[in-house]
């Protein structure tokens, strides 16, 4: 009679049963720090206490969001990352390798079950795993990198479930733009579980995009239940899968707060307009809306899924004169395989401007960040005033079917057009 | 000692003039990312200025902020609830909080009280707030709210200062 966010607790909190709105103590799996709010913020904090950190080998780490670096304060960031790294000697660094929350799941480094505190956002995105996996500030990483434990109150689940097939063209993306605009962005202390047919149809970059936005929803977490899809991503990833691996799923009697049932056949191509992903609508209803920017970019927009979709629209298309296409693959590995199956060279091939792995515009951090009143329509998650450059930009989600339509049009534009 | 700022923490209950800020106040407005690199006395002269671009430069150590629903949502970014502590803001009210800030805040030793009726008060109306019991009083206009106090195990933390002090109690470093 238990949720899976119930089950993940209890366990690492040593209890046999959580309930909803409990406090609890739990030890932690895996810390995830990045040079964002990691060793820059947490380094001076070990000192002032004179302590160091409870266990290297659960703590990864990576330098993600100010690769590479662009000025100096960048680089010193990456280096004093790196001298943490070493000074602690924590082996999983990942040094200019990807996005951190794509890099652990292409390593392989997350395993349901498993509970796991990421010093960012979107440590959210985990959650496809089965895992809890939710992210703190940097003050609260501080207190998991030297106790190896946090303090949870046990979140209310939401599920919902998605049944029936996708139309070509729409994607996973656009379910998480339409949950925000239904759910809205106040889920505070309640964690978000994805199911349904439509889910469980879903592979693991998919799943992630999901979970990814369940910080957008504002919830302490997004999870799926473990099922064959997730096996068979562990064992690609080559991880010893647990015997007990699929029990990592609720009850069958597990209560919810709520349950809410969406139909997948009869969703479009959705469009979240400036300043908030809830602000979301069909993609045609804003054709009308010229860009100058179309970014495929971050965590979950830019895995080797998204570049797919990307080079299927602009394959013998260009973009638009006037308008600019930036990508930014999510991974080295992202980029190594779609160089090598071809699909970058269509990416580039059709005008758009290739740009290094990392979290780059999507926060403002890394090349292409908007000029005032620029419009640009983006792969990434969030879209809040500001937030990818000057305070008049305008900034519009979509999934990479529709941004690269949209590249092509010059406007923002219902990617099924284009997709025969 | 605190590392965000001079300021001693007030003694409960705390007293203050209000800024009021809307629904939504997200991360990206508190601490933005295009100053994300500065340090945080730079950083913090730039909170909420895409929304009221007064805010940083005029508010006065002990001052309240009130917000609408889901205030602070969006990123992890700890500098968001920083910043208010920099710029001696003495505590938050607001319809909702997302989960993230609402933890770091605490962690920095800012009491966060969910109130309601948040869009009752005014610009500059005068609070007094007691965190533990969760009475408001609107001096202004001699209103009285009763909300949930703060839970003694996370006044615990927010009294001693927040995670840092309460880490440093734990491993015996002294200030």
């Amino acid at each position: 009679m238990a949720t899976l966010v119930e089950k993940i607790i209890s366990r690492a909190a040593g209890r046999a049963s959580v309930k909803p709105g409990e406090i609890v103590t739990c030890a932690v799996d895996l810390a995830l720090l990045l040079d964002s709010g990691g060793p820059r913020r947490i380094w001076p904090r070990l000192k002032e206490l004179g302590v160091g950190v409870w266990d290297p080998d659960k703590i990864v780490l990576m330098n993600d969001h100010f690769v590479p670096a662009v000025d100096a304060q960048s680089a010193a960031i990456l280096k004093l990352t790196r001298e943490f790294a070493a000074e602690f000697g924590i082996e999983k660094f990942f040094d200019m390798q990807g996005i951190g929350h794509v890099v652990l799941a292409e390593q392989g480094l997350l395993s349901p079950g498993m509970f796991a505190c990421g010093g960012d956002s979107h440590s959210t995105n985990g959650g496809a795993f089965a895992c809890y996996m939710a992210g703190f500030g940097a003050i609260e990483m501080t207190g998991v990198v030297v106790t190896g434990e946090i303090w949870s109150q046990v979140p209310e689940t939401i599920r919902v479930n998605w049944d029936g097939e996708l139309q070509r063209g729409i994607v996973a993306k656009d379910v998480s733009l339409r949950l925000c605009r239904e759910l809205g962005m106040d889920n505070a202390f309640r964690a978000i579980e994805f199911g349904g047919s439509t889910v469980r149809e879903m592979q693991m970059p998919e799943r992630t995009v999901l979970t990814n936005m369940a910080a957008e929803l504002g919830a302490e977490t997004g999870l799926i239940e473990a099922d064959a899809v997730t096996v068979a991503a562990l064992e690609a990833a080559g991880q010893e899968v647990a015997d007990n691996v699929l029990t990592w799923c609720s009850d069958a009697d597990a209560e919810y707060l709520a349950t809410h049932d969406f139909d997948a056949a009869t969703l479009v191509p959705q469009v979240a307009a400036p300043h908030r992903p809830s602000n979301s609508g069909r993609a045609d209803d804003y054709c009308d809306v010229y860009i100058d920017q179309a970014y495929i970019g971050a965590c979950v927009g830019a895995k080797l899924t998204d570049l797919h979709m990307v080079a299927e629209v602009l394959k013998g298309r260009k973009v638009a004169s006037g308008t600019r296409l930036l990508v930014a693959p999510a991974s080295k590995q992202v980029m190594a395989t779609a160089a090598a199956d071809g699909t970058l060279a269509t990416i580039v091939g059709a005008g758009a401007s290739l740009l290094p792995t990392g979290c780059g515009a999507c926060a403002a951090l890394g090349a292409g960040i908007l000029a005032e009143d620029e419009v640009c329509i983006s792969s990434t998650n969030r879209n809040f005033q500001g937030r990818m450059g000057a305070n008049s930009s305008q900034v519009y989600l979509g999934s990479p079917y529709t941004v690269a339509a949209s590249a092509v049009a010059g406007r923002i534009t219902d990617p099924r057009e284009m997709l025969y | 000692m605190s590392e965000v700022n001079n300021v001693e923490l007030q003694a409960d209950p705390i007293e203050g003039s209000a800024w009021v800020f809307g629904d939504e106040m997200n991360t990206d407005n508190m601490a933005p990312g295009i100053y994300f690199k500065e340090p945080l006395e730079v950083l913090s002269q730039h909170c909420l200025e895409a929304v009221n671009p007064d805010f940083a430069k005029q508010v006065k150590p002990g001052d309240i902020v009130v917000g609408g629903l889901n205030f602070g949502v969006g990123s992890a970014r700890e500098q968001a609830a920083m910043a208010f502590r920099h710029l001696g803001v003495s505590a938050i009210l607001a319809e909702s909080f997302s989960r993230i800030f609402y933890r770091n805040a605490i962690n920095f030793g800012l009491p966060l009280l969910l109130l309601p009726q948040a869009k009752e008060i005014q610009q500059g109306d005068q609070l007094q707030v007691d965190p533990v019991s969760g009475l408001i009083t609107n001096k202004t206009n001699d209103k009285i709210y009763k909300v949930e106090g703060i839970p003694e195990h996370l006044m615990q933390m927010i009294r001693v200062g927040g995670l840092m002090p309460w880490l440093k109690e734990k491993y015996s470093v002294s200030e």
